[in-house]
């Protein structure tokens, strides 16, 4: 299995759900919890496995604005994992899910500088490295009803931006969705394989007019029978 | 997934337990399925069967816990420490005996004495039903809920053209819309459904409008933004108008049949009665038939009304139809395409094309639903028919003096194309449409001891319903219901502290706030409000006596008060969304809702609502106590049980009758609580196919409607395209009333000019005010989607997204103008200036200005350290705006309030102003960078425990996935 996620950026309206689903799961999570250093203080900075950014595109009147979820792309090439000293991050063989043994990391940093997509952040408490479990703890908890067994962010989006599934299977959701719009992985060309993808926003729609004639003044809108 | 390989069992299910319950981190009302293990919450998710939500839940829901969590909770009751100043911040903590003891004295006096000299203002809650039946209990007329600075001209608006409107009152057919337009900042109501409404049309390749000076959020998902310039937009909508109209592109079967369009109009200029219908002896408008050629009752089923024409009426007095009105007045230049573009910023070009796609989609993409119904006059159709256009707006539309006119232009224009309450255009949701306009006219008594002849808040239809005295004054400490603002239907909060204080109409004695934060982002004028509400008289006095503030957690509205009641959080109380007041109906179904306790309580708190239902009881209000006179309910969950409001008709609709097997009507139910328990806390009484649509004029709806207590009556709900209330208003401006009528020139001057029959486009007036020249800017606010309605923002996640809102501005005018991304500027308007950090960006109108509204927070206040970015960097647009409009003092020396002139809602929106970088020797920013005003530190309050450095929040210890040494030495590098 090759586990991942498809981000719609057609829907995604940066709404931040998806964020603060997964820091609300995962800190009671099996990597939890998820510290939060000056809560109430100034710049206040936490552990969160999942971020929203937003960009602008292109100079007005033309411009954009994009949302794009950021979380562990589950590599395939995962640099993370091979720079680690310690055998505490690894990709898991029979799901491609990469994790971290929160038992064997000493926070030493070095996979989050190999991520280039700063999916990895240091818990500030416990010093341990964080990151996107692809909600490993809900998806084989069969405990939870099926519907159910889905990541946090997926289970949660409002606009269903987010579809989680088997990227082996060319019959599942996240399989039928990249082939069919165009999924494209993001910085490919840093040569990591990322699994998740990402769906480009669709081409505006054109919607057809009444033709009407040229402008001759008003045209005569008549009293027709029409019974109440 | 099906393998669950060798992974450790990560939650003891054994021990974990699931309770439903809606959510209350905004005002969409989502239903929430709660985990608790350990006397703490796992997790909170949307509830997958829940009609509002559909299992998804936002940002703010997924943080309620972090709301639980908050440092500023309320502990215990308050009273500001005797000898001390009120805003000084040194309380004491009073037993709820004590507090209540207290309050029900003083409120038995002022209800024995002056029953309006308790001014009770609650903000923004959903149990106006029993706050409103409280006041009206007590006896006191004013009583208002936050909709005058919220959105009450599109309820206004709605509900006296179409009797239902936007949001809670109505939905686009999301199911089957093709052509979807979004006017303004909308982003709040409601929140969820929108999100899963825009997924549904963009799936279908349906187009999505945006209207919006702004693009961020929905807006930067839509296929088309129209940057339009603040306050325009009802110049846009009727310009639109104006090109189907042209083009004979309307849809005159759905104006003959269902709206006011054909009704004949008295057209006697400068005479008394022009303006008005035509009607007969009994009453009824009249139309011309085609059949008969002649006058028939407009609500005769057979007759076939001219839509256009001028005739004469039997007794010789001209007449036309009021459609003929409104092709005279949409016809003009002024609303032509090219005139309109140099209003509204958008090319005409834009408007032409809209308008046609529109139509095509109306027109030329109509579906049809085959099913029988049965219509008003008890003939059987076959089907609906869908004009697949929708609309949605709201605070981007009513929060500008002109947003009443401007709602009913965007209502206008889903009129003519037939879009109401079809398959695919604008649905009403249950217990709406009404009839144009409920028959509820707001009280006016002031009687000792005596509740109130009707409710505080009502629907005036001519100024006879208006709320003054004999001299013409107001009699509300609002001033609603006066000359000022005769439709203001949701009263006008943001004016309460500025009249009492300035004892205009009359001083007050106490003023009780719910959920409201008067004294920061929720008034208009910050500074000088709080200065208000310090304020005394020559005596010594405090101008306002006694303020008594019932709130969950340490505002800045605490501070400035005298008895302060700590509230439960939404997770530890009972609570009913219900059908007389806000429920939370969709297009398709009658649905209401509960909240029950979750957790526990670990402090001195108590439910308004149960403080509401033993004050009544205290004070013997009829409706409260029994023939003893002893209180009649044993709390809240009592009342709302056994409370009728009409026989079989309360507060909860699911479950009735005596075994709880009646829907809608029937007699109390003891186990009524337990049934929505039971099922997951929410109530849904789906329509059947027949009564979905149409419901204005569909009988088989509105025999249902009548017998739920929706409406009085099943005659057909005929929309007002006309308004004829707003011509009785114009005529007594005019003096050609015959009834009571305005003796100030500029009330007389507002009606004549505002009080339009027919919507129409005005600048907005504090804009029409000011010196564009001087203020070249626009400024609007708007609240991010991850803490809309989110009434505490010390949300330590939600913080985490945002602590500090910056000054957005066009990069092409920053540039201009000197200033660089994050960049320091003054932004001064007439009313004052303030200091904040600029961010540049592509997506806005270049004349307009915008910041996140409610982010700053004052020192002290909210749990948050003295270093909290929302404090030291965060600024309030408010500052610059005043309660009152700038410039000339009105006859009778009053500044008017800075409102829309028909309904009084808060002018927010209006605003404009200028912008210069701070300079780097400028003195006041000392070397910090610091937004400006500065206010004074907010104490702690007693036992206030300050956050940890640290916060690391879990449920249950982790149960960690182990890697096997096996692995990392037999898998190697890679």
């Amino acid at each position: 299995m090759k586990l991942g996620l498809v981000v719609d950026l057609d829907t995604c309206v940066g709404c931040h759900a998806c964020a603060t689903a997964c820091k609300q799961w995962n800190t009671s999570g099996t990597i939890g919890p998820l510290s939060d250093e000056r809560p109430y203080g100034k710049d206040p900075s936490g552990s969160w496995l999942n971020r929203i950014h937003s960009y602008e595109v292109g100079d007005s009147p033309h411009s954009k604005t994009v949302n794009i979820p950021m979380s562990c792309m589950h590599c395939e090439t995962a640099d993370c994992v091979t720079v680690c000293p310690t055998g505490a991050s690894y990709k898991r063989e029979e799901d491609g899910i990469v994790l971290i043994d929160q038992d064997k990391c000493m926070g030493c940093n070095l996979c989050s500088w190999a991520c280039p997509y700063g999916a990895r952040e240091l818990d500030p408490d416990s010093g341990t490295m964080k990151k996107c479990t692809l909600c490993v703890d809900r998806i084989y908890d069969e405990q939870l009803p099926e519907s159910e067994r889905q990541p946090a962010c997926v289970l949660t989006c409002p606009t269903s931006s987010r579809v989680f599934g088997d990227f082996d299977d060319p019959d599942s959701e996240v399989s039928k969705l990249t082939r069919e719009r165009a999924g494209q992985q993001l910085m490919p060309e840093l040569g990591y394989n990322p699994v998740n993808t990402y769906l480009p926003p669709r081409i505006p729609k054109q919607q057809d007019s009444i033709v009407v004639s040229p402008m001759q003044g008003v045209k005569q809108l008549v009293n027709r029978i029409i019974n109440r | 997934m099906s393998q669950s390989q060798d992974l450790p069992q990560f939650e003891d299910h054994s021990k974990q337990e699931h309770r439903y319950t809606t959510c209350y981190m905004c005002a969409c009302r989502c239903g929430i399925k709660v985990t608790l293990e350990n006397e703490k919450i796992r997790f909170i998710q949307g509830n997958q069967d829940h009609p509002v939500n559909k299992g998804v839940l936002c940002a703010k829901g997924n943080s309620a816990i972090m709301k639980q969590l908050s440092p500023a909770k309320l502990t215990q009751p308050l009273l500001r420490k005797p000898g001390t100043e009120r805003g000084a911040g040194e309380f004491e903590p009073i037993t709820w005996d004590a507090a209540l003891e207290m309050l029900t004295a003083r409120l038995a006096n002022i209800r024995a004495t002056d029953p309006k000299k308790l001014a009770y203002f609650t903000g923004r809650d959903q149990m106006q039903a029993l706050t409103g039946l409280w006041a009206s209990q007590f006896g006191t007329i004013n009583w208002a809920a936050h909709g005058g600075f919220c959105s009450v001209n599109m309820a206004a608006a709605g509900l006296y053209t179409m009797g239902h409107s936007f949001w809670e009152f109505g939905d686009p057919d999301w199911e089957r819309t093709k052509y979807f337009m979004m006017w303004g900042v909308a982003e709040d109501h409601a929140s969820n459904p929108i999100k899963l409404g825009l997924k549904r049309i963009k799936e279908r390749g349906a187009k999505f409008v945006a209207v919006n000076p702004v693009r961020t959020g929905y807006q930067a998902i839509a296929d088309e933004w129209i940057a339009i310039t603040p306050g325009t937009d009802g110049m846009l909508a009727l310009s639109m108008v104006q090109v189907l109209l042209r083009e004979g592109l309307v849809d005159d079967e759905f104006l003959i049949r269902y709206t006011n369009g054909p009704q004949l109009v008295i057209n006697n200029p400068g005479k008394q009665g022009d303006g008005l219908l035509l009607r007969d002896a009994e009453g009824n408008p009249q139309v011309w038939d085609q059949h008969t050629n002649g006058m028939q009752s407009a609500f005769s089923s057979d007759v076939a009304p001219a839509l256009l024409g001028e005739y004469e009426a039997p007794c010789g007095t001209p007449v036309r139809t009021a459609f003929s009105i409104l092709m005279e007045k949409y016809m003009a230049p002024e609303y032509a395409p090219e005139a309109a573009s140099k209003v509204c910023g958008v090319d005409a070009e834009s408007i032409e094309r809209i308008a046609l796609e529109m139509a095509h989609v109306a027109f030329k993409e109509t579906i049809t639903i085959d099913t029988e119904w049965t219509d008003w006059a008890g003939r059987k159709q076959s089907q609906f028919i869908g004009r697949p256009v929708s609309m949605h707006a709201m605070r981007g539309i009513s929060a500008h003096s002109n947003g009443f006119q401007t709602c009913r232009a965007i209502h206008l224009l889903q009129v003519v194309l037939g879009t109401i309450d079809c398959p695919g255009g604008h649905l009403a949701k249950p217990p709406f449409p009404k009839h144009i306009v409920p028959p509820i006219k707001p009280a006016k008594s002031n009687v000792p001891n005596t509740p109130l002849e009707s409710a505080p808040l009502g629907f005036p239809t001519q100024p006879e319903d208006l709320v003054i005295d004999e001299n013409g004054k107001p009699m509300r400490i609002d001033k609603a219901y006066s000359w000022d603002a005769p439709i203001a239907n949701h009263g006008l909060m943001h004016m309460v502290i500025s009249n009492a204080v300035a004892g205009d109409p009359y001083p007050i004695d106490t003023l009780m706030l719910f959920m409201a934060n008067m004294a920061w982002n929720s008034s208009m004028n910050t500074a000088q409000t709080m200065d208000m509400l310090r304020a005394k008289d020559e005596n010594g006095d405090y101008k306002i006596p006694f303020i008594v503030t019932c709130d969950a957690f340490h505002s800045e509205t605490v501070n400035f008060s005298d008895l302060v009641l700590p509230d439960t959080t939404f997770l530890e109380r009972y609570d009913t969304i219900s059908m007389l007041d806000r429920p939370i109906s969709e297009v398709d179904a009658a649905c209401d809702s509960i909240r029950q306790p979750i957790l526990a309580l670990d402090r001195d708190v108590r439910s308004w609502q149960e403080v509401m239902v033993d004050l009544a009881g205290r004070l013997k209000f009829p409706a409260f106590v029994n023939d003893e006179g002893q209180p009649k309910f044993e709390g809240y969950e009592d009342f709302i049980v056994n409370f009728e409001r009409a026989p079989g008709i309360g507060f909860l609709a699911g479950w009735r009758g005596k075994d709880g097997e009646k829907s809608l009507r029937g007699e109390p139910n003891p186990n009524q609580w337990k049934a929505y328990i039971d099922n997951q806390c929410f109530f849904k009484f789906e329509l059947k196919p027949n009564q979905r649509y149409m419901r204005h004029a569909n009988r088989d709806y509105m025999e249902l409607a009548k017998e739920a207590g929706w409406v009085g009556s099943t005659d057909q709900i005929v929309i007002e395209l006309y308004s004829e209330t707003l011509q009785k208003f114009r005529l007594a401006g005019q003096g050609l009333y015959d009834g009571p009528q305005p003796t100030e020139e500029h009330h007389k001057e507002r009606l004549k000019t505002y009080f339009d029959p027919l919507p129409f486009y005005y600048p907005p007036l504090e804009q029409e005010r000011t010196d564009a020249k001087e203020y070249p800017f626009y400024a609007v606010t708007q609240r991010p989607m991850f803490m809309y309605h989110s009434w505490d923002s010390q949300n330590s996640w939600l913080r985490q997204i945002m602590s500090q809102n910056y000054l957005y501005m066009h990069r092409s005018k920053g540039e201009a103008l000197g200033i660089k991304d994050f960049g320091w500027v003054w932004v001064e308007s007439h009313n004052g200036r303030i200091r904040a950090q600029v961010k540049l960006m592509e997506g806005v109108n270049p004349e307009t200005v915008w910041t996140w509204n409610a982010i700053a927070k004052q020192q002290g206040t909210w749990g948050l350290s003295d270093d909290a970015n929302e404090s030291q960097q965060g600024f309030l647009m408010n500052h610059l705006i005043n309660e009152l409009l700038p410039g000339e003092v009105e006859a009778g020396g009053h500044r008017m309030t800075n409102s829309d002139p028909i309904t009084g809602q808060a002018a927010w929106y209006d605003l404009r102003v200028k912008i210069t970088p701070v300079s780097d020797d400028d003195k006041d920013l000392t070397g910090q960078k610091l937004s400006w005003p500065r206010f004074d530190k907010v104490k702690p309050l007693p036992n206030f425990t300050p956050a940890t450095k640290m916060s690391s929040y879990s449920s249950h210890p982790n149960i960690n996935i182990s890697r096997g040494w096996r692995d990392i030495f037999s898998r190697g590098e890679k």
